[in-house]
């Protein structure tokens, strides 16, 4: 392993004196093209509004609107009424959820889809803390939204009052920032910052509680209003000397690769990467939240990588010589046991947060900004290196990984009790409806195969709970990201055990004519779990059946809930009825389809490198290791 | 395990200090010494802490505390580079037999004595904190009776101020 240098604020690009006046370069999402917003930190169109003398609830509302925020979801009680009172006659869409936890994945789903920044609302104590969940996801994966919440009157937090819960100290470890308003004319300040701080630098969850009084109590309201952030200041812009200095380590390199996380996917940067990618004709290998952003159908993309990646792509990681990592970061389930990760790797590592950068491996070339500005800038700096010095030569690299592509593509073993194989349902799911879908997972299993099986084209595709693996996640993301995009087909492809968590937002979708399309893939178990307890605890399925699937007593009935919920509702046991059964749920756009796909529960994940070995040790089938003797 | 010294420009707002503690808790990291008070510029606070851990360690705490949206700079300061003061009051017995003993080791140590009474006598003292464990063990055998001591102070040398350049892009 390469020693590295260390990143120091000497290598991080600085504004040139007086920058703070010109137009911070700091990523915003497509649709947010108002010029006054590429100008000003306050999102929206930022309209003026003179001073108005209005409550703090209504402050609250009026800066929602005026942030340009469309859709919120939420679900009010006592502390938060004062809000919800002027929201009704607000021109924003509120999804009344069934459960808080709800309301945070849907605004997750809908910043993943979107870019904006997602909003959801919640009363104190436990509505809030029921949001804790959400938060912490977002955290994980960077997904920027915003969280209100009330909070018991001023005069008497800090007395265990009725549904009083410290969120602010709750959620400080899990959120980007947090702030606790006593005082109703900090409110329009206070939620343009949290807006902003959401959705620029790394983007993340923000708190904002709001005391009860603090929504009742007269304020003078005017827009846009000033952000005073002095401490937080993320660079946008790489070095040019390390951006050139990655560029000398690129055209220097036998064995590169492209490692491309989900930063990429946040900075919308797919069309600046693929220009890179296509230079330098490196191999490409997306994460789990990077799934999209790099064509799988390109002949450059080698795969997934990580524990459940393709044996190309942790190979391609393994061998390598210079791994160009943008917007990754070396996560464990990425690298397995880190000291054996990439051992003859150098590495130039490309994130807008300085935190990520040597944090768990020592990056050779660090390079501090956005992706969408350092991509743009290394294509150009490797240009002229490759005019220069000419273009590396790549044949040997490409023949070593071509031969693991072909020898040990992605696929499964049919299931010999009969049942349909989990992977073809899913894999038809994706095939029939193709790239312009959105995909999201649960987490287990099917987020595996959904990961590994549905092809990706484009990124904002693919939804799931990578960092925090969160169960639950997949319904009520699926119908955020339905409230976002609502053209595009939306397919939860969640578990039987993931699904019993948050499947009562089957009635917000219903009612709110949120048509999304859920497939469990019902393998009456949790089957990760038990996944592992095959390969590790001879088999000894310690609580993991839930009696949901082939001859069990099918509680619940998944048919008959979905039916309760007002859902259109099929299930499917037999290999040939899988396309006829996602057709009709195709065909069905006036109200959720949930479909009980009945599969095997012996199907497992492969490949899979066991938990605490070298990437070196993966399996393609249980024991069984890859033939490495045409390896250098 | 290596002491290292940090100044943190914070501004000054409700549960700064906690989110600074927290992230220092969260990575296992000891505080040694926490110091906070207002600072030269109005509505920032500067604090001074002192923690062991590696090199390493500790650079990737400062980068995770420069993430906090109300922390504005940090600087890791040397014993060469800085000039360091605890600030420590002790109460040690003192009779009519012993004071004058006592009073002839704070002189030495340049502390000064603030509170007499039959029993025992308060001593205030500056200085670097090895001067002060000095001091202590100085005292130790006339019986100190309570130690105070503040979180240790730390200033770099020379003309230049931590927030000269840190507020200007503000």
């Amino acid at each position: 392993m390469s020693k590295g240098s260390p990143i120091s604020p000497s290598l991080m690009a600085t504004k040139s004196p007086g920058a703070h006046k010109a137009p911070e370069r700091v990523e915003r999402p497509a649709d947010a093209g108002v010029d006054s917003a590429a100008v000003s930190p306050v999102l929206g169109p930022n309209n003026v509004v003179p001073p108005t003398v209005m409550t703090g609830s209504q402050a609250i509302v009026r800066s929602l609107e005026e942030l340009g925020v469309q859709d919120i979801f939420g679900l009010p009680g006592g502390a938060i009424l004062p809000t919800y009172d002027p929201l009704m006659a607000s021109k924003m869409n509120h999804v009344l959820v069934r459960h808080e936890q709800g309301a945070g994945h849907a605004a997750q789903g809908y910043a993943m889809v979107t870019g904006r920044v997602g909003v959801c609302i919640a009363t104190s104590g436990p509505g809030a803390t029921n949001l804790v969940t959400a938060i912490m996801d977002a955290h994980m994966d960077s997904v920027p939204i915003v969280a209100i919440t009330g909070q018991v009157s001023s005069g008497v937090i800090g007395t265990d009052a009725f549904q009083e819960a410290d969120i602010v100290g709750i959620t400080m470890p899990i959120t980007k920032h947090s702030f606790l308003v006593t005082d109703p004319n900090d409110i329009p300040h206070v939620m343009a910052e949290a807006f902003h701080l959401a959705s620029t630098g790394r983007p993340g969850p923000v708190l904002v509680d709001i005391a009860k009084d603090a929504q009742q109590g007269q304020m003078t309201f005017s827009w846009p209003p000033k952000i005073d952030l002095p401490g937080y200041r993320p660079v946008v812009r790489g070095h040019s000397k390390q951006v050139r200095e990655a560029a000398r380590l690129i055209t220097a390199a036998s064995k590169p690769v492209l490692y491309v996380g989900g930063g990429v996917v946040k900075a919308h940067a797919s069309a600046e990467l693929r220009e890179l990618a296509e230079l330098t004709g490196a191999p490409v290998v997306t994460t789990l939240m990077a799934r999209g952003v790099f064509p799988d159908s390109h002949p450059q993309h080698v795969g997934m990588p990580g524990m459940h990646g393709t044996v190309s792509a942790v190979t391609a990681l393994q061998q390598s010589d210079l791994l160009i990592t943008l917007g990754a970061r070396f996560d464990d389930r990425v690298t397995g046991i880190l000291k054996s990760f990439a051992p003859n790797a150098k590495v130039i590592h490309a994130d807008i947060d300085p935190a990520e950068i040597s944090k768990n491996r020592t990056a050779d070339v660090p390079i501090v900004g956005s992706v969408k500005e350092i991509i743009p800038e290394l294509t150009e700096a490797l240009r002229l290196q490759f005019e220069a010095f000419g273009t590396p030569d790549l044949t040997t690299w490409w023949a070593f990984l071509n031969n693991l592509k072909e020898t040990y593509p992605l696929g499964w073993t049919e299931p010999e009790d009969g049942l349909s194989a989990p992977q073809r349902v899913i894999e038809r799911i994706g095939a029939l409806t193709g790239p312009e879908g959105i995909y999201v997972a649960g987490v287990g299993q099917h987020q595996m195969w959904a990961s590994q099986f549905i092809k990706y084209e484009r990124p904002h595709a693919w939804l799931n709970s990578g960092g925090a693996g969160t169960m639950g996640y997949a319904v009520p993301a699926a119908m955020g990201a339905k409230v976002g995009e609502p053209d595009r087909v939306v397919w939860a492809i969640d578990g039987d055990g993931c699904f019993q968590m948050t499947n009562q937002e089957l009635a917000t979708c219903a009612i709110n004519k949120i048509p999304i399309k859920v497939a469990i893939i019902n393998n009456s178990s949790l089957g990760m779990v038990r996944q592992w307890q095959t390969l590790f605890y001879e088999g000894r399925y310690s609580n993991t059946d839930l009696n949901t699937g082939h001859d069990t007593v099918r509680i619940p009935d998944f048919v008959k809930l979905a039916d309760a919920y007002g859902c259109a509702a099929f299930r499917c046991e037999r290999d040939e009825d899988i396309d006829a059964t996602i057709q009709k749920a195709l065909e069905i756009n006036d109200r959720p389809v949930v479909i009980d796909f009945v599969v095997s529960p012996n199907s497992m994940v492969w490949p899979m490198v066991p938990a605490g070995v070298s990437n070196d040790q993966i399996q393609v089938a249980r024991n069984m290791t890859p033939e490495w003797e045409e390896e250098d | 395990m290596t002491r290292h010294t940090l100044s943190v420009l914070v501004e000054d707002k409700p549960g700064v200090l906690t989110r600074v503690a927290s992230l220092f808790a969260r990575r296992a990291f000891n505080i040694n010494s926490l110091a906070v008070g207002p600072s030269e510029v109005p509505g920032m606070s500067r604090m001074t802490v002192v923690v062991d851990a590696d090199g390493e360690l500790i650079e990737q705490v400062t980068k995770q505390l420069n993430k906090l949206v109300n922390v504005i700079k940090i600087v890791e300061l040397t014993s060469e580079s800085s000039v360091q003061r605890d600030h420590i009051l002790v109460k040690v017995r003192a009779d009519a037999a012993t004071r004058l003993q006592v009073t002839q080791a704070a002189d030495l140590f340049r502390a000064s004595v603030v509170d007499v009474s039959t029993e025992s006598v308060v001593i205030e003292a500056t200085g670097h904190p090895e001067k002060l464990t000095a001091l202590l063990s100085v005292l130790e055998p006339f019986g100190v009776r309570e130690i105070v001591q503040s979180g240790t102070l730390a200033v770099g040398r020379g003309s230049r101020s931590m927030s000269d350049r840190a507020l200007r892009t503000a």
